[in-house]
C-alpha cells in the first residue's frame, strides 16, 4: 500500500483569533480532506511563532477588538511570507478580522490607522452600527453562500478586486455596494461565519482541489454525503435576518 | 398617575395575559409604559435592599439558590424566578406579588439581571449588593463582544452600594482591569487551583494560557470550593472548612453554589446563622431545565440548557453519556441567539460511544451537520420539537438526557407537563 498523500493545514492566529467558530473551518478542511484520501498535518501559527517552510492550505478568523491589538505587529512580520504564497497559487481562507487585517488598513472610530498587510487592495472604515444577522450572497464559482454576518468594520473594494459574491440578503462588506468578501488567486476573504465551511461545501472542496493539484498535480475526490449540509442551506435560507 | 391604580391596572394585564397563555414580560412591558417608576419605588421600602445577580452563565440556578439561603436566614425575599430576567420581567414579579396598594411583603429582592438591561436597570436602582458570575462567549449577535458584556458587568459593579462579590476565577471579571477601578468593597469566591481545570474558559478554547493579566487584588473576604467528589463538596471561608452533601449535579452548579454562599454571608454579615445556611445549601435543587431530573415512562429524564459553547461544553463534561440516550435540540429564536456558529466552538468528541439518538429544533439540521464533523452517529433527525421528544422517550428502557436551548427548553418542558410532573413557573 502506498503511503497516504499529506496536506499541511495552517491556522493562523487561532490563539487570539478564534470568535466565531472559526475552529469550524479548519475543522472542516482537515475532515474533508480525510474524507478524500488525505493525510493531515494540522498546524498552528501563534504571535512569536516561527513560520512554518511548508503549508498547502492557510485559514485564519475573526477576533474581538483586543485579540487584533495582539496579533496586528507580528501579522506585519510575515506579511511578505503571506503575499509570496499567495502569488504562488497556496489557498487561503480568511474571515471577519483577518479579512480586514489582510487589506491595506483598517480607519478605527477614532480616526486611528491600523496598517494591514496589503495583500488584499481594499480598505476597512469603523462603521456607525453593527452589521449583524443572517446573509446570503450568490457568486458564480460557488452557487448560494450561506452564513452569519457580525462586523461593525465597513470594506471597500479597489476597482480591480474582484468580490466573493453578490448580497442577495443581508448588508456585505459595506451595506452600500451589495458586494461580500474577495476573491484573489486562491485567497478567499469573507465576513461570513456560521461557521462557512460547513454549511458551504463547495467553498471548502474548492480550496481542497487548489492545495492538492498545486502539490500533487491532480485531485480526484470522493464522493462525501453533504445531506445534513443541504438541509441546513434550506432552513438558514429561511430563517429571520 | 397613582400607585393603586398602575398596580390594578397592571394586575388586569397580567390576569388577561395568563388567561391568553401569554408569555411573563407583557404585563411587565405595559407598567413600564404608563409608569416608569414603578420598579424602583416598590423596591424602595425593603429593610436588606436589592441584589443584582448577573453573569453569562448560571443567572437563574444560583439566584435560586441565594434565595433559598436568604429564606434560610428568616427572610421574605422577592425575586423574579421567571427567569424573565429584563426590566419587565422583574415588573411582572412584581405585579404578582405586590398588593392592591402596590406594596411588597419582603425584606429584600434578588433579581436575575440580562448583562445589558442591567446596566439600565442599576442607574434607577443601585443595588445594595451584587454577584457577578461570569463573561462567557454568548449572544454575540446582541453584544458585539465579550469585552462588552464585561464592561457591562463593571458598570453594576460600580453602581453597588455595599457590596460585590466576584468571581476570582473568571479571566475578565478577576482581572485587574476590572478590579482596580472598583471602590466598592469587594468579597471573591472561586475554586481551589486543582479544581481549576474543570471550568475551562473561553480563553482556554484553543489554547492552555490566558492572555489577560490576572489581579493580584486581595479580597477582604474569600469562599472557595476546595474539593469536590461526585455530590460531596468542601468549601472554606473565614478559615473554616465545611463539607456538604449536594442534591445539585454538575461542577458549574457546584461553583454557583460557592458564589450563593459567599453572597449569603457578605448580606448576613454578624448575624447569618450558619448551620441554616448549609442546611438549606444541602437541599437546593437546580432551577428548571439547568439540570432537573423529571422522570417519564419509569425513566429519569434529564433537561440540561446550553446557550453558549462554555456552557455546552460544561454540560458534556459535567454529565456522563454513559447508559443514558442523548437528545439535542437547537433553535435559533431571538433568545436563542440566531448564528449557529457557536455549536463549532464545542467539542462533541464524548459523545463518540453512545452516539446520539435524536436531534431536533429549528436548527436541528446544523446540529446534525456539526455532529458528522466530529464523526458522531446520529439515529434521527427531526427538527419539530414534538414529535421528536415523542419519539425519544418512546423508548422506556435507558434513562435519557437532553440538551436543549432556552426556547428549545420551554417548549420541551410545556410537553412533558402533559404527560409528567412538570414544576409550573408562572
Amino acid at each position: 500500500m502506498t503511503e497516504k498523500k499529506t496536506i499541511t493545514l495552517l491556522q493562523i492566529y487561532p490563539r487570539d483569533m478564534n470568535i466565531y467558530g472559526d475552529w469550524g473551518n479548519a475543522l472542516v478542511l482537515q475532515r474533508r480532506l480525510q474524507w478524500h484520501g488525505y493525510h493531515v498535518n494540522l498546524i498552528e501559527y501563534n504571535k512569536g511563532d516561527t513560520f512554518p517552510a511548508d503549508v498547502d492550505i492557510i485559514v485564519g478568523g475573526g477576533g474581538q477588538d483586543s485579540g487584533q491589538d495582539i496579533i496586528q505587529n507580528d501579522l506585519l512580520t510575515i506579511g511578505d511570507r503571506l503575499k509570496q504564497l499567495a502569488q504562488d497559487g497556496v489557498p487561503m481562507l480568511v474571515i471577519c478580522g483577518l479579512y480586514q487585517l489582510f487589506g491595506n488598513f483598517f480607519k478605527t472610530q477614532d480616526g486611528h490607522t491600523i496598517k494591514g498587510i496589503g495583500l488584499l487592495d481594499i480598505e476597512t472604515h469603523a462603521g456607525p452600527e453593527r452589521l449583524a444577522g443572517n446573509i446570503t450572497t450568490h457568486s458564480t464559482l460557488f452557487g448560494d453562500i450561506i452564513g452569519y454576518e457580525n462586523h461593525s468594520g465597513q470594506t471597500f473594494l479597489s476597482t480591480e478586486t474582484t468580490p466573493l459574491g453578490t448580497v442577495v440578503k443581508g448588508a456585505g462588506n459595506n451595506g452600500q455596494d451589495e458586494t461580500e468578501g474577495v476573491l484573489h488567486h486562491y485567497v478567499i476573504a469573507s465576513y461570513l461565519h456560521g461557521s462557512l465551511l460547513p454549511k458551504n461545501p463547495a467553498i471548502a472542496d474548492w480550496l481542497i482541489e487548489k492545495a492538492v493539484t498545486r502539490k500533487y498535480g491532480e485531485f480526484i475526490p470522493t464522493v462525501i454525503d453533504d445531506r445534513f449540509a443541504v438541509e441546513a442551506r434550506d432552513v438558514a435560507l429561511k430563517r429571520p435576518r | 398617575m397613582s400607585k393603586p391604580y398602575v398596580t390594578l391596572l397592571g394586575k388586569t394585564v397580567r390576569y388577561i395575559a395568563r388567561l391568553r397563555g401569554g408569555g411573563s414580560a407583557l404585563p411587565g412591558l405595559f407598567v413600564e409604559k404608563i409608569d416608569p417608576d414603578f420598579i424602583r419605588r416598590t423596591l424602595a421600602d425593603l429593610t436588606h435592599g436589592v441584589v443584582v445577580i448577573s453573569g453569562t452563565n448560571g443567572k437563574t440556578t444560583t439566584t435560586k439558590m441565594v434565595v433559598e439561603l436568604l429564606e434560610s436566614q428568616g427572610l421574605r425575599v422577592f425575586t423574579n424566578r421567571t427567569g424573565s430576567n429584563f426590566a419587565r420581567g422583574v415588573a411582572a414579579a412584581l405585579l404578582g406579588e405586590v398588593n392592591h396598594k402596590g406594596e411588597l411583603a419582603a425584606d429584600i429582592a434578588v433579581l436575575e439581571l440580562d448583562e445589558a438591561h442591567a446596566v439600565n436597570f442599576v442607574k434607577n436602582v443601585p443595588p445594595t449588593h451584587s454577584l457577578l458570575l461570569n463573561v462567557m462567549r454568548d449572544q454575540l449577535d446582541r453584544f458585539g463582544e465579550i469585552d462588552t458584556t464585561a464592561r457591562m458587568l463593571h458598570a453594576i459593579a460600580s453602581a453597588t452600594t455595599g457590596g460585590v462579590v466576584l468571581n476570582r476565577d473568571d479571566p475578565r471579571i478577576g482581572a485587574a482591569a476590572f478590579v482596580q477601578s472598583l471602590d466598592v468593597p469587594l468579597r471573591s469566591y472561586g475554586t481551589h487551583a486543582s479544581l481549576q481545570r474543570l471550568f475551562p474558559s473561553d480563553d482556554d478554547l484553543r489554547s492552555d494560557d490566558s492572555a489577560l493579566p490576572k489581579s493580584a487584588h486581595l479580597y477582604a473576604d474569600d469562599t472557595s470550593l476546595e474539593s469536590l467528589d461526585g455530590q460531596t463538596a468542601t468549601i472554606s471561608y473565614g478559615g473554616k472548612t465545611t463539607t456538604v452533601n449536594l442534591k445539585l449535579n454538575g461542577i458549574y452548579n457546584t461553583l454557583n453554589a460557592v458564589g450563593a454562599v459567599a453572597l449569603c454571608r457578605l448580606i448576613m454579615g454578624d448575624n447569618l446563622q450558619e448551620a441554616a445556611m448549609i442546611e438549606a445549601l444541602q437541599n437546593v435543587t437546580p432551577a428548571f431545565g439547568r439540570g432537573e431530573t423529571l422522570t417519564v415512562g419509569g425513566q429519569p429524564l434529564e433537561l440540561v440548557l446550553v446557550k453558549n459553547p462554555s456552557g455546552f461544553r460544561l454540560g458534556l463534561s459535567s454529565f456522563s453519556p454513559d447508559g443514558y440516550k442523548t437528545m439535542i435540540a437547537i433553535n435559533d429564536n431571538y433568545a436563542d441567539g440566531r448564528d449557529m456558529s457557536w455549536l463549532w466552538d464545542v467539542d462533541f468528541n464524548s459523545l463518540q460511544r453512545s452516539g446520539v439518538s435524536t436531534v431536533s429544533g429549528v436548527r436541528a439540521f446544523d446540529m446534525a451537520l456539526r455532529l458528522q464533523y466530529d464523526e458522531i452517529e446520529i439515529a434521527k433527525v427531526e427538527p419539530q420539537l414534538t414529535t421528536a421528544l415523542r419519539h425519544f422517550i418512546s423508548d422506556t428502557n435507558q434513562p435519557k438526557r437532553i440538551f436543549c436551548t432556552y426556547t428549545a427548553m420551554l417548549a420541551l418542558r410545556r410537553e412533558l407537563a402533559k404527560i409528567t410532573d412538570v414544576e409550573h413557573i408562572s
